[in-house]
């Protein structure tokens, strides 16, 4: 196996991310769509743009969205790392494929499920439906993808690397620290990451669990479906995308120029 | 300071989790599913599950799941293989990620125009000469738009297989005269299976329930045990029926789990 | 390990810079205060600018929140937890959410502005004498077609669909009552059958018509029309008239037959907590000019008929969406036909659309 990358190989990426953006493009280059809808290109316009940055609604709602993805991506990965951890280290491999089980009970029910049953959880508990109701909603159906991501890397950790770090006399704090967390790194940022993915296209659960004027773009989005979605969507999606794939090329370079591995040690 | 209790410290908030976000709502589930529609306590709803309609769903719906799983793992290892020879690697894989960031609905009524009659897909078709096709609700749409959803979740745990590989290895195997293929078949793809499977958990599992495509993309030729639920919930407000087949969801990924699980490694 | 801490302050920086600016501008546009009312409604089916009229008029500031399904919408109000003061629902939701014991009645003395609205719309059989709801945006249930693909077709009868020439060529809405009502209306029974007799007539019906449908689609049907993707699509009239804006070759039919009539009424839910400020926001919407100048952004039609004065006269006097008398009359509300009814109705669907495999 050659390290190189061959034609072929650059090719087989290219069609990859080709297809990966194609509709991405499609809604950006819409957005500038002087028709109103996503048939037709009529003419060039910024119309929708100027729109959107007048709209402070909207703007609330992005930034909710933003805040429960990140908050709920990162509480469930705290909490689905140290739950994996702790699958790791049952005895019993029934046990482990139990807990696995039920770990992947979320994933496995559709939307509508979990958002019902987390409402009647909500409201039989008396939890005011809003902010934190949706967060706790997030956060609930990110951990399994937590742990899925995360065990894998963990199950191929050799059992004498913590066994000889025991033995000299390391304390489990160390241990964890110094030599699981590590080696699991890029385990805990792909977790990360999906966790962002299942917050950001969530709408059934967050729909059901919202109230009191919280609201996240999926809702919004999903909402305006009957009357036809309007062009400003496509120019929010576009800036949103754009923000996004600049925070992700100047953090990658920042932390590459800081003598990092790579992104924020994707790498061990 | 290492005793048990401290030990299962920072297990306590997964087990919180557990209790109260996955077995509290199970029993829920559970429960609905006794209730006919008039919510009398019965067993109709599982009567009703082995008729042929609901049968038949579940077959397709695992039918639609495998081909779903196969071809998202068959686009997914060679471009994880690719993108870990690739010089900027984390950035790429980043890349990867970013798309699915973006709301499904809209990406929904992107491919929409794509795959539509006078849309670019058909536009290309006709300048290869192959002429215009009926795309769009078809079962190829479904299952492309499908793994285009998948394809991330896919990628990242082989990615991280492929990554933790021990180029000695590679060389090892080199040295000793084998052919790439010997390799990848020996060495690369056995070390890798741990991500490959758990890639296929993540994909295989939800696909089975999968349902705002069936109608945006398959226009209802497409039906799973998802839709299914999703009209008992939504449309009919039978939650019985609906948990019914919810329970039979939760049990067909238990078996898949057992079926798959873990094995452990140098034990 | 310096890494993951390095992410971690990273996330939680930009998040807590998140939740001041959104503190900031929930301030500035006055949602975190005291006089709120918090309106419940589909996504943008009410123009804007009518909520800052009503919000300059009174002082309340209005939030408002979307939903996207009746269904879905009830389980909402039905579980509680939310403090929803105004809330549109259709017809049936209505009349069941009355029998739920959901809604609080209407204090009509508070409401003068009721007088505006055309008596043919008023004391329906969901909600006799208007004790609960009041009619919003009302329509139909017919046909879209395209006249520059199906030059020689005035869709005047059901049974046009039927056409051997239009095989493939039908978008279907994903709804039980709207397709299993057009196979009875097609057979000449009523929409609100429930002999299953009638019922397995209308299912072996549409079964014919399989080989004509496309696709039984959702919202998107707008888009699919718009883009000339089909030629005929089953809509409800408020769609249609949507479409027709975006796309000219576009035309509307009610058949003859007979078919549905529908309704979005303004209600006020048990969880309510602004009940004066609902029933002001219910009557202002109620005014003539601010329900012309809200049906000229929503596009449907409106019960309001001291309305239709200040609306333009090509709007009102489209007999397709402003249907005579004689028409309405054929019209059928959907009655709710209790929950067995309707999961029988959703069965049959449900093998209708198995069997288009």
């Amino acid at each position: 196996m050659s390290r190189k990358s061959s034609p072929f190989a650059n090719l087989f990426l290219f069609i990859i991310f080709f297809v990966l953006y194609a509709p991405i493009f499609y809604l950006i280059f819409y957005s500038f769509n002087s028709g109103g809808t996503m048939s037709g290109f009529e003419g060039f316009t910024l119309d929708w743009y100027k729109e959107l940055f007048s709209d402070t609604r909207l703007l609330i709602i992005v930034l909710n969205t933003v805040v429960i993805a990140l908050l709920s991506a990162l509480i469930s990965t705290i909490i689905g790392v140290f739950g994996a951890i702790g699958i790791r280290e049952m005895k019993r491999k029934r046990n482990q494929n139990s807990i696995l089980g039920l770990n992947n009970v979320l994933i496995v029910s559709p939307d509508v499920i979990i958002g019902a049953s987390f409402l009647i959880l909500f409201t039989m508990a008396g939890i005011q439906l809003g902010f934190y109701s949706v967060l706790l909603s997030h956060i609930a159906f990110s951990i399994p993808i937590v742990v899925l991501m995360v065990l894998p890397k963990l199950m191929e950790m050799s059992p004498s690397l913590i066994d000889a770090a025991h033995d000299l006399g390391a304390s489990r704090w160390n241990v964890l620290t110094k030599v699981i967390l590590p080696y699991i790194t890029p385990g805990i940022f792909a977790g990360f990451f999906m966790a962002l993915t299942y917050s950001l296209d969530d709408f059934a659960v967050t729909f059901f669990v919202t109230g009191n004027g919280f609201s996240t773009l999926s809702v919004e989005i999903y909402s305006l479906a009957r009357q036809g979605i309007s062009l400003n969507i496509n120019a929010l999606s576009a800036l949103i995308f754009l923000v996004t794939v600049v925070l992700v090329i100047v953090y990658y370079y920042i932390s590459r120029r800081a003598g990092n591995q790579g992104m924020g040690g994707m790498r061990r | 300071m290492e005793n048990k209790v401290t030990r299962n410290l920072y297990m306590i908030p997964y087990a919180l989790w557990i209790i109260f976000f996955v077995i509290a709502p199970i029993l829920l589930v559970v429960y609905y599913s006794f209730l006919d529609i008039e919510g009398n306590f019965s067993l109709v709803n599982y009567q009703n599950f082995f008729t042929s309609t609901y049968l038949q769903m579940t077959l397709s719906s695992f039918w639609y799941a495998f081909l779903i799983t196969a071809i998202s793992l068959l686009v997914a290892y060679p471009t994880a293989l690719f993108l870990t020879r690739t010089k900027h690697k984390q950035l790429w894989l980043l890349l990867i990620i970013v798309p699915s960031w973006i709301n499904l609905l809209l990406k929904a009524y992107a491919f929409i125009g794509i795959f539509g009659t006078y849309g670019a897909a058909n536009n290309f078709l006709e300048f290869l000469g192959i002429g215009s096709q009926q795309i769009l609700f078809t079962d190829f749409s479904f299952v492309f738009v499908s793994v285009y959803i998948f394809i991330p979740f896919m990628i990242l745990p082989i990615f991280n297989a492929l990554e933790s590989l021990n180029p000695t290895l590679l060389d090892a195997a080199n040295d000793l005269g084998a052919s790439k293929w010997t390799t990848f078949r020996r060495v690369v793809f056995p070390l890798t299976i741990d991500g490959v499977k758990s890639g296929c958990q993540v994909v295989f599992i939800p696909a089975l329930s999968l349902f705002m495509l069936t109608r945006l993309i398959a226009g209802n030729r497409v039906i799973t045990l998802g839709t299914a639920i999703e009209q008992h919930f939504l449309v009919t407000q039978d939650w019985g029926m609906g948990s019914t087949i919810a329970v039979f969801l939760i049990i067909i990924m238990f078996v898949i789990i057992s079926l798959t699980g873990i094995r452990k490694r140098g034990a | 390990m310096k890494n993951l801490i390095q992410a971690f302050l990273a996330v939680l920086v930009v998040s807590i810079i998140c939740l001041i600016a959104i503190n900031r501008l929930n301030a500035s546009a006055g949602y975190s205060g005291t006089n709120t009312l918090t309106v419940y409604n589909w996504g943008d089916y009410i123009d804007e600018e009518v909520i800052d009229q009503f919000e300059e008029e009174t002082g309340i500031t209005v939030i408002y929140e979307t939903f996207d399904s009746n269904e879905a919408m009830m389980t909402k109000i039905q579980q509680g937890g939310t403090t929803y003061d105004v809330a549109v629902p259709s017809e049936y939701m209505i009349q069941k959410m009355i029998e739920e014991d959901l809604l609080i009645e209407l204090d009509h003395s508070k409401l003068p502005n009721l007088k505006n609205i055309d008596e043919r719309f008023m004391d329906l059989s969901f909600d006799p004498g208007n004790k609960f709801s009041v009619p919003y945006f009302w329509g139909t249930v017919g046909i879209v077609f395209n006249t520059k693909m199906l030059p020689d077709m005035d869709f005047k009868s059901w049974e046009d669909l039927w056409h051997p020439e239009l095989k493939n060529d039908i978008l279907l809405v994903d709804g039980a009552r709207e397709v299993i009502g057009m196979g009875l209306n097609s057979l000449g029974y009523s929409l609100n059958d429930t002999n299953k007799d009638h019922l397995q007539e209308a299912q072996d019906k549409l079964n014919t018509l399989t080989p004509n449908i496309k696709a039984i689609v959702g919202d998107e049907n707008k888009l699919l029309m718009a883009n000339g993707e089909a030629p005929v699509a089953l809509v409800w009239s408020g769609d249609a008239s949507e479409i027709m804006f975006e796309n000219e070759d576009l035309d509307y039919s009610v058949p003859e037959e007979g078919s549905n009539l529908w309704f979005d009424n303004m209600v006020i839910p048990k969880t309510a907590k602004n009940i004066e400020g609902a029933h002001q926001f219910i009557n202002f919407m109620l005014d003539a000019e601010v329900a012309a100048q809200n049906t000229e952004y929503v596009s449907y039609s409106t019960p309001n008929k001291e309305a239709l004065k200040y609306m333009p006269e090509e709007m009102v006097n489209d007999e397709r969406f402003y249907p005579s008398p004689e028409l309405t009359d054929k019209l059928e509300v959907y009655d709710n036909l209790g929950k067995k009814n309707l999961a029988y109705y959703n069965e049959l669907f449900l093998e209708f659309k198995m069997y288009r495999k």
